[in-house]
């Protein structure tokens, strides 16, 4: 097979580069999200900003990132109120609420969407389950060394900059607090105890998973959001028990199914002499799943296979007495 | 167009509409029976996995009729591999739960979008065929009644009369063992084949209702009815009904709804008078409603500003605050110098002596006390008996000399 430099640079290249940003800008608070047992926050977000982008988009008639953050948000935030308010009045378990709410907000996205006539300009229903990863193309790059130069930094898609940024933003967040999102994830009393508000850090937990939703929900599609909020964190959660690790190793997973999954998309009908390439998003969350099947089969102290050898090795070593 | 909708639910607008919109009805009302046993037994968003997890089976279903019957859109074929494809979900879940140290949100979550990711790699694949019959499998994902064959729709009826009938009769079982699975098993009861069979209805509900309302959004059926019958009452039976009527109207009206504007997702009407039905009980209905918690709030607040207000009268304080003298004004205890009147003196002393009585109550038998909930917020003449009463009054009048 061969690849032209300038086809990878301009259509493989910033594929990869949002696969991997979005994955790290999702995967990074989905470990706080897994620890917690909120991972379907990261579902019910990723359903719930759907109005909130489309309102967005058509009160400012741009794709600009600002007035459709700011749609999102505002969704986010009612969403909560109700599901709060549904969850107390009606003394349901709070998983109940949260169906109904992310449902009812879903449904109405779609029906805004379809009687507006958005649809079809940018955004659409399928565009908003598994994005369009395919169609980010960085025009101006020839050669590794556009990347850096102004006109290519001048072409950079406007997805590319926008995942960019919000993935700093977060990682910033998380090393700037990470104390106190540890403490109030494990011991949420004794993080009150020591005067910072558990409940607020709760609060910014989620307005960051709704920024990252937002940001990774255009590029890649809601399917591979929650994909990614859960999977590498989970997967690093088989191999480690101490969060900082936990953290790294989440990121790599991250990386490592955002590149390979696209890579497999992309190339592997090529190889067995096809000529289609398979959707991306889909292909990344089965290899973030993969990798997690993989680690709670294997890992050495969590996974069970790993119990499995565990047991087997103290039953034959003679007991020490 | 209004004209035009009430003929569609009038069932005057042709053979095929009133079979899809029975279908529908029937089919809303079996999501909201099974709904409530599935919402009762803490699983609701099971459902959510379950119908997320049918897609990589549709679009394998679809490439194995396509290779044995030369068209991929067959019914048993799309219907089967859901089918198989949602236990494997269910299965998985509950492998994840039980063998590792995720827990169930998390083994929801992996499961739901490592299937769907499968399923749409499988479609994107689909789609690169040149059969030309692929077009419909996206009407899975949202739902469409317009595309909808005959046969399809009384299918879909006849299967979900069934659900309903079985949910129905096993409504005791089920009942029991979603409030107190061990009593049911002490009972001799096979607590996990009754499970077994709620999921089953769960899953047949989920597979029939895909081409209805589609696969994001057909767990809003077993959630939103049981959610918002909740609000209504606190007996299983009742609820199940309450579940079942705001199922089959919302799918019932939805779908005709959607007869109208064909080129609109039917699973996003049908979803939206759902929670248009959901929205009336959260706000009107009796116990539990916004109204009447705020009513509620509020009287509670009259009651004790208008106590307050009289015990600090008593003490001679007379900065009351706007609410309390406009409620004694209204009352008659304070005319409108804001003084007080004869009727008004009198009712002071009541309340005087009823909130010393109320002390009392409180030193002589803390614990009793404590566990009355009514406290200090209605008359202690009202609440507890004459002889108890006299004998607090007896202990204020003559308190005990402390021995030694």
């Amino acid at each position: 097979m061969d690849l032209p430099l300038a086809d990878f640079l301009q259509i493989d290249f910033p594929a990869l580069l949002v696969a991997s940003l979005a994955g790290l800008c999702c995967g990074l608070p989905g470990n706080f999200l897994v620890l917690r047992r909120q991972s379907l926050i990261g579902d019910a977000m990723s359903h719930v900003v759907l109005p909130g982008i489309v309102v967005g988009y058509l009160l400012s008639g741009t794709l600009d990132t600002l007035p459709m953050l700011l749609g999102a948000l505002g969704a986010a935030l009612i969403s909560a109120l109700l599901i709060e308010v549904i969850r107390r009045l009606g003394n349901v378990e709070p998983g109940a609420a949260m169906g109904v709410v992310f449902t009812s907000m879903f449904a109405l996205g779609v029906l805004i969407l379809e009687q507006t006539g958005a649809s079809g300009v940018h955004l659409d229903v399928e565009h908003a389950l598994y994005g369009n990863l395919e169609s980010t193309l960085w025009f101006g790059l020839n050669d590794w060394s556009d990347i850096l130069s102004a006109d290519g930094l001048a072409q950079m898609p406007g997805s590319i900059s926008r995942l960019g940024g919000v993935t700093l933003v977060v990682l910033l967040v998380i090393i700037l607090f990470f104390k106190e999102l540890k403490i109030s994830t494990f011991d949420p009393a004794m993080a009150t105890s020591l005067g910072f508000n558990a409940r607020y850090i709760s609060i910014g937990l989620i307005i960051m998973t709704a920024t990252s939703a937002v940001a990774a929900f255009d590029a890649v599609g809601s399917i591979l959001v929650i994909a990614m909020f859960i999977c590498p964190a989970a997967t690093a959660r088989m191999w480690t028990d101490k969060l900082s690790s936990q953290i790294i190793l989440s990121s790599v997973v991250a990386l490592l199914s955002g590149c390979l999954g696209y890579l497999i998309a992309a190339f592997g009908p090529f190889l067995i002499g096809a000529n289609y390439a398979l959707n991306a998003a889909g292909m990344i969350a089965v290899v973030a799943f993969l990798l997690q099947a993989f680690s709670m089969i294997f890992a050495p102290n969590h996974g069970t296979f790993g119990r499995f050898l565990k047991q087997r090795k103290a039953l034959r070593e003679p007991a020490e007495i | 167009m209004l004209q035009e909708l009430f003929e569609i639910l009038t069932f005057q607008s042709g053979y095929n509409t009133n079979v899809v919109l029975l279908g529908a009805g029937l089919l809303g009302t079996a999501g909201g029976v099974v709904g409530v046993f599935s919402l009762l037994r803490k699983r609701a968003l099971i459902s959510d996995a379950i119908s997320h997890a049918t897609l990589p089976g549709i679009t394998l279903g679809f490439l194995v009729a396509l290779a044995l019957t030369g068209t991929g859109k067959s019914l048993p074929f799309l219907m089967i591999g859901s089918t198989l494809s949602g236990i494997l979900g269910v299965l998985l879940v509950q492998w994840i739960k039980d063998n590792t140290r995720l827990p169930e949100d998390s083994a929801i979550g992996t499961v739901l979008s490592s299937f769907f990711g499968l399923g749409v790699v499988l479609m994107s694949y689909i789609q690169t065929l040149k059969s030309g019959s692929q077009a419909g499998l996206e009407s899975y994902l949202l739902g469409s009644t317009a595309s909808m064959l005959q046969s399809e729709a009384e299918m879909i009826a006849i299967s979900a009369l069934v659900i309903t009938v079985l949910a129905v009769l096993f409504m005791k079982e089920f009942g029991l063992v979603c409030f107190d699975p061990d009593y049911a098993a002490s009972r001799g009861w096979a607590v996990s084949k009754i499970d077994l069979l709620m999921m089953a209805l769960l899953l047949a509900v989920v597979v029939i209702g895909l081409k209805t309302v589609g696969l994001i959004l057909i767990i809003a059926l077993v959630i939103i009815p049981p959610v918002a019958a909740r609000f209504w009452t606190d007996r299983l039976g009742i609820m199940v009904a309450i579940s079942a009527v705001t199922g089959g109207m919302s799918c019932y009206l939805g779908a005709a709804l959607s007869a109208l504007t064909p080129d609109l997702p039917s699973g996003a009407t049908i979803v939206l008078t759902a929670t248009a039905l959901f929205t009336l009980s959260l706000l009107f209905a009796p116990k539990r409603g916004i109204i009447a918690t705020a009513l509620r709030q509020f009287s509670f607040r009259l009651k004790i500003t208008r106590r307050r207000a009289l015990l600090s009268l008593d003490k001679g304080q007379e900065n009351l605050s706007f609410l309390a003298s406009l409620l004694l004004k209204r009352e008659g205890v304070l005319n409108s110098d804001r003084a007080l009147t004869e009727k008004g003196k009198k009712t002071v002393v009541t309340m005087s002596r009823d909130q010393a009585l109320w002390n009392q109550y409180l030193n002589d038998y803390p614990e009793e006390a404590f566990a009355q909930n009514r406290w200090s917020l209605a008359m202690i003449t009202d609440i507890l008996p004459r002889d108890l009463i006299k004998e607090l009054e007896m202990s204020i009048d003559s308190p005990k000399k402390e021995i030694g």
